[in-house]
């Protein structure tokens, strides 16, 4: 990123003439690297810079006026604030003469004759940082006060899917943590603000997903989640009892988003030691106060869909939320709806923090089947619905459309053409998008509806850059005694080795045997060099077993552990025994190395002392990935017979009890054969007459 | 005597060897019919496992083995095959070096018994011979070495060998008359599975007659005995319970191992009445239940020491089956203890009623032990009825066996006072009954 940056600003130098330009370009450049290294530390020099920025891009551009084509590249989310960003978007785009935009590979040829524009974006990475390096949000502009920002991103898969991916920011702006009580609500959901200030939690992020991510044909998904539901609460460390506050906060979730999750209880939730840190500020370690369930059995549909749509400040009535109608949504290959709440920076300094609600919509839809061989899509199509209108609560909203695989239009062809590119490193991974702002009326054009529409020229789609890691998960062996849990882990990089955190949640009823855990890879023994094992207790919680692992390069990793299938209860079959139960997935957490820094033979041009080290900036990012959820057969009992069963058992005691009894109470007597009826009858007559008797 | 009996360790040993090296003692350690969640060698090296990751072995539900066992398996656990093999092998040699004893006692006693005149004179058959009596220990020993269920066992490596052996050490030193090594040997036996516990009586019991002090409450001597015994009893089991605890530092195994005996919450089918019964038993009966059951088993203690007190060898049989019948996880190593006896009881042989219905029932059930657990979990062409089916029938056998030899041993006894043939009223051939 950092040549591609120079190598812009070289160009710019070229035509503007300015020198100023080249020595902040550089400043930039070594304060990336620093922002890089040292994390979220010096922020406040950088502000400078981008300020600079910011007076210098406007007057490059009332020096050009003829520039068409404006670049967003911004990779670091700290670089400048959004607001600017948007009065900025909206000066270029008020250029009323735009030429059609020219195709973006030439763009090293046509640099000369073209003026870039520079503009900062928050960036979609943010989920992915890991607490290691992280960064802080993009503070509000204004402080005191609510923000609310939405965005949809459209990424056509190689499959020939198409991705549409949701994302709703909520800035909340209070302070009740420090014990002041919150009244008053603006942008925030109170339902959800009233709970996550009486639980205290600190952080909170649930989703529900229909499906599972086919990450090797589709790629990497910008928010994975495991089938089911997922739930991990970080609680504020002033909780005493957290296993209480747990248990009452699944219970109103579960009332909030119409779910399933009353049945998370001790027998499904651990507390992981290593792979869910807390995603925002705060440095807190001690999992006593992090607790983690999956219930991958949990079915997600129209029920769970209103209440979460029922979160946002526009509600489903005016802005991207418009799009989701459920009869479309749940008609797709995947479907996942999260959300995320957690506390971010404020401002430069983060002297205070504000309360982020991120939620998240994540669809595939399979467009290529339904459409008769055809492969094209558009807004309408997918969602029966075309955009008027943002959200008017909304700061910013926008609509992305990945054109990365595109960038001559020979792939397919866009329209309406947008004159918005920004360029992002979204998972390792340099992507270009055209951006729609619907905060600009012109975007929705003489028919004030956008109406997107994608029509492929090609029958295939370029070659997909394989995910760099991904996992699966299956169950070996036969019968209903024992089984053998197979967790596959594959580092597709060429050269690199990278470690991983493997984390497993295995229910009681099926009794791992760690001894027999053995990890391969490239056929030997590749020795974790962390574990942490929790032994399940019958009845009361699961097995957690967290690992860490070293994937050596373009490897195939297989752990493998035995288990043992345990004989329940009969009232603790689901109603559909022989189903079979489900295991929630596997988690895999890593830094990836990305996919940016692997690019070593130059194919860009750029300064060669720029390039000498392959480390950049983002040389790795954070990545999780779900296994596939497994489906177990556990032996079963006779429904239909307790009262058999429990008479059978009985008797044979009783035969038993009976046989000692008798032998024990009783002694051995000569037998006398007993006199006959008439006799008997005749002595009790004798005996009332008092004569002997016969 | 010596060398059968070495020869006959040696030929047992070899049998193990052999199996131990073959592809069958991987199958055979995992039958539910000879290892149970209690003994099980997968079980014991996941405890070791988890000791090695810095976990407490009773922090999981798999392990239920007691700390000493554990500390033991920790130093010999590279020699574990043999550890088996030798408990066998001692099993085998103290139960026949203890019914050796048994029957010099029995002998002498029948040799005053018939000076003094006191046998009906009719009950020369009955009167046990020194050449018949000869080769009773060897028998022990083998029935004990070269029954199946023992080699199954002790090929499974189910530490049920291990608490056989501790069993068979505590009966030979109550034969021999030895109260303190009797009394260790019965705390160590009840610290490894609670249920020996009802030994006790037996073994005070011969330890009175022994010393010639009689079983009566008015008496000094009795009281005196009894609470020696009894002190010693329970101070070695203190003495255990407490070095495990200092062995963990922690109490956490009293629920993790007689908490799991005693609550049954482990329901992996088993050749015993429990698991099933407690799979299908209705939520609010089963505290219920699991009291009776378990009364059950210590239950027969009293009223067997009343009828049994002039012959507490027998009566330690007679508990040995009953715990290994009725315990809540039985295994087939259980059955091969009490089996072991049965040439003790060759004599008894004439008064049996059905031991040929028994013996037939009990193999046939033997045999269909893996056709229908296969049938059941491996082909799915059965349910789980079938399995329970043939425990029903495994134990109504069991019952039958045990409670034919005990009516033949009564029914001895009163022939030995009344005489053998005996006559009505009217001199008519006489049948006996209870009444």
């Amino acid at each position: 990123m950092a040549t591609h940056r120079c190598n812009i600003f070289m160009l710019a130098f070229v035509l503007c003439g300015l020198t100023c330009v080249f020595v902040r370009a550089d400043i930039q450049d070594t304060n990336h690297v620093k922002a890089a290294e040292s994390g979220a530390v010096d922020v406040a020099p950088k502000t400078n810079i981008d300020a600079s920025l910011q007076s210098t891009q406007t007057e490059d551009q009332t020096q050009a006026p003829e520039e068409e084509r404006h670049w967003e590249a911004e990779t670091n989310p700290a670089d400048a604030p959004s607001d600017n960003k948007a009065d900025h978007v909206h000066d270029t785009m008020q250029n009323p003469n735009s030429p059609p935009a020219p195709s973006a590979k030439d763009q090293t040829q046509e640099a000369a004759e073209e003026e870039r524009q520079w503009e900062a974006t928050a960036v979609k990475e943010a989920d992915h940082v890991p607490d290691t390096m992280q960064t802080p949000d993009v503070p509000p502009p204004t402080p005191a006060k609510d923000q609310f920002q939405e965005e949809l991103v459209i990424r056509p898969l190689h499959s020939g899917d198409i991705y549409a991916s949701f994302q709703f920011r909520t800035l909340w702006d209070t302070d009740f943590l420090r014990g002041s009580k919150v009244s008053h609500y603006r942008l925030f959901p109170k339902s959800l603000g009233q709970v996550i200030s009486k639980f205290s939690v600190r952080e909170l992020h649930i989703s529900f997903t229909q499906g599972y991510w086919r990450t090797m044909q589709w790629g990497q998904p910008f928010l994975p989640s495991p089938p089911g539901a997922e739930l991990w609460v970080w609680f504020q460390d002033t909780v005493t009892d957290v296993d209480g506050a747990w248990k009452e906060l699944t219970n109103v979730l579960s009332g909030i988003f119409c779910a399933s999750l009353n049945f998370i209880d001790s027998t499904n939730t651990v507390q992981p030691s290593a792979s869910f840190k807390p995603l925002g500020l705060g440095n807190v370690t001690d999992q006593r106060f992090l607790r983690y369930a999956v219930l991958p059995r949990e079915i997600v549909c129209t029920e769970n869909l209103t209440p979460w749509k029922k979160l946002l400040p526009c509600g489903s009535k005016a802005g991207l939320a418009v799009l989701m109608k459920s009869e479309k949504l749940f008609h797709s290959s995947f479907h996942s709806q999260a959300l995320h709440f957690r506390p971010v920076c404020q401002d430069w300094k983060c002297k205070s923090t504000v309360l982020e609600l991120r939620q998240t919509l994540n669809v595939v839809f399979d467009l290529h089947t339904s459409g008769q061989g055809k492969r094209e899509w558009s807004l309408f199509k997918m969602f029966s619905r075309t955009l008027t209108e943002a959200c008017p609560l909304a700061s910013s909203s926008k609509v992305y459309v990945d054109v990365t695989d595109n960038p001559q239009g020979e792939l397919f062809e866009l329209s309406p053409t947008t004159p918005l590119l920004s360029q992002v490193v979204v998972l390792g991974d340099r992507r270009t998008y055209s951006v729609y702002d619907l905060t600009n009326q012109a975007t929705f054009g003489q028919t004030r509806s956008l109406n997107m529409l994608l029509r492929w020229r090609a029958a295939e789609s370029g070659d997909m850059l394989r995910p760099l890691l991904h996992g699966e998960r299956y169950v070996a062996g036969y019968g209903l005694q024992t089984g053998e849990i197979h967790t596959l882990m594959y580092n597709n990089h060429p050269y690199r080795a990278f470690p991983v955190l493997l984390l497993d949640t295995v229910p009681w009823y099926l009794r791992l045997y760690i001894h027999t855990l053995t990890v391969t890879s490239k056929g030997r023994d590749n020795k974790p060099s962390y574990i942490h094992y929790q032994p399940s207790k019958d009845r009361l919680r699961p097995h957690l077993l967290e690992m860490l692992v070293q994937l050596p390069p373009n490897s195939v990793t297989e752990v493998t552990v035995q288990f043992e299938r345990a004989l329940l209860k009969w009232t603790e079959y689901t109603p559909d025994p022989n189903h079979g139960f489900y295991v929630g997935s596997s988690v895999i957490s890593a830094l990836v190395p990305s996919v940016v820094a692997m690019d070593t033979n130059s194919t860009r041009e750029c300064p060669l002392f720029s390039s000498f080290f392959p480390c950049k900036e983002e040389s790795s990012y954070f990545m999780r990935v779900y296994t596939e959820p497994l489906l177990v057969n556990l032996p079963t009992p006779d429904f239909s017979m307790p009262y058999n069963v429990i008479c059978l058992t009985c008797t044979v005691v009783a035969v038993g009890y009976g046989s000692l009894y008798n032998l024990l109470t009783r002694t051995f007597q000569v037998e006398e054969p007993s006199p006959g009826l008439a006799k008997r009858l005749a002595n009790i007559i004798r005996r009332l007459r008092g004569v002997p008797l016969l | 005597m010596a060398a059968p009996l070495t020869l006959l360790i040696i030929v047992a040993v070899t049998i193990r060897a052999v199996l131990f090296r073959s592809s069958l003692a991987e199958l055979i350690s995992e039958r539910v019919e000879v290892v149970s969640p209690l003994n099980a060698w997968k079980r014991v090296v996941e405890g070791l496992a988890l000791l090695d990751l810095g976990v407490s072995p009773y922090a999981g539900d798999v392990f239920h083995e007691t700390p000493l066992i554990i500390y033991f398996f920790h130093f010999v656990i590279d020699y574990a095959e043999i550890v088996f093999m030798i408990a066998d092998a001692l099993t085998a040699v103290a139960l026949y070096l203890a019914v050796k004893d048994y029957n010099k006692t029995v002998f002498r006693k029948q040799k005053y018994a018939l000076e003094a005149e006191r046998y009906p004179l009719d009950c020369v058959e009955l009167i046990r011979t020194p050449k018949e009596m000869y080769y009773i220990p060897l028998k022990v020993a083998m029935f004990y070495l070269l029954n199946p269920f023992t080699i199954l066992s002790c090929v499974a490596k189910s530490t049920c060998g291990l608490n056989n052996a501790v069993i068979a050490l505590f009966i030979l030193c109550t034969v021999k008359g030895s109260a303190l090594m009797s009394a260790i040997f019965l705390a160590l036996a009840t610290y490894q599975s609670i249920y020996p516990l009802t030994l006790f009586a037996p073994a005070l019991l011969f330890l009175l007659q022994r010393l010639y002090i009689p079983v009566n409450w008015q008496r000094s001597s009795f009281w005196l005995f009894t609470t020696q015994y009894a002190f010693m009893y329970l101070g070695s089991l203190c003495v255990m319970v407490c070095l495990s605890f200092f062995l963990l530092s922690s109490w956490d195994f009293l629920s993790s191992v007689y908490g799991f005996i005693l609550s049954v919450p482990d329901l992996t089918p088993n050749i015993g009445l429990f698991w099933y019964f407690f799979a299908e038993m209705f939520e609010h009966f089963r505290l219920f239940f699991i009291c009776v059951f378990q009364i059950n088993v210590f239950f027969y203690t009293i009223p067997l020491s009343v009828k049994l007190k002039e012959h507490p060898v027998f009566l330690i049989f007679m508990q040995i089956a009953i715990i290994s019948i009725f315990k809540s996880y039985p295994t087939v190593g259980d059955i091969a203890l009490y089996m072991a006896f049965l040439p003790a009881w060759n004599h008894l042989y004439r008064f049996l009623r059905n031991i040929f219905l028994v013996s037939v029932v009990l193999l046939a059930c033997s045999a269909l032990f893996p056709v229908l657990w296969h049938l059941w979990i491996y082909a799915g062409s059965a349910n789980s009825n079938f399995y329970y089916a043939i425990t029903l029938l495994f134990n109504v056998a069991q019952i039958l066996l045990v409670s034919d030899y005990f009516y033949a041993y009564l029914r001895r006894e009163h022939h030995l006072t009344h005489g053998l043939y005996l006559k009505r009223k009217d001199g008519s051939e006489a049948t006996l009954v209870l009444k």
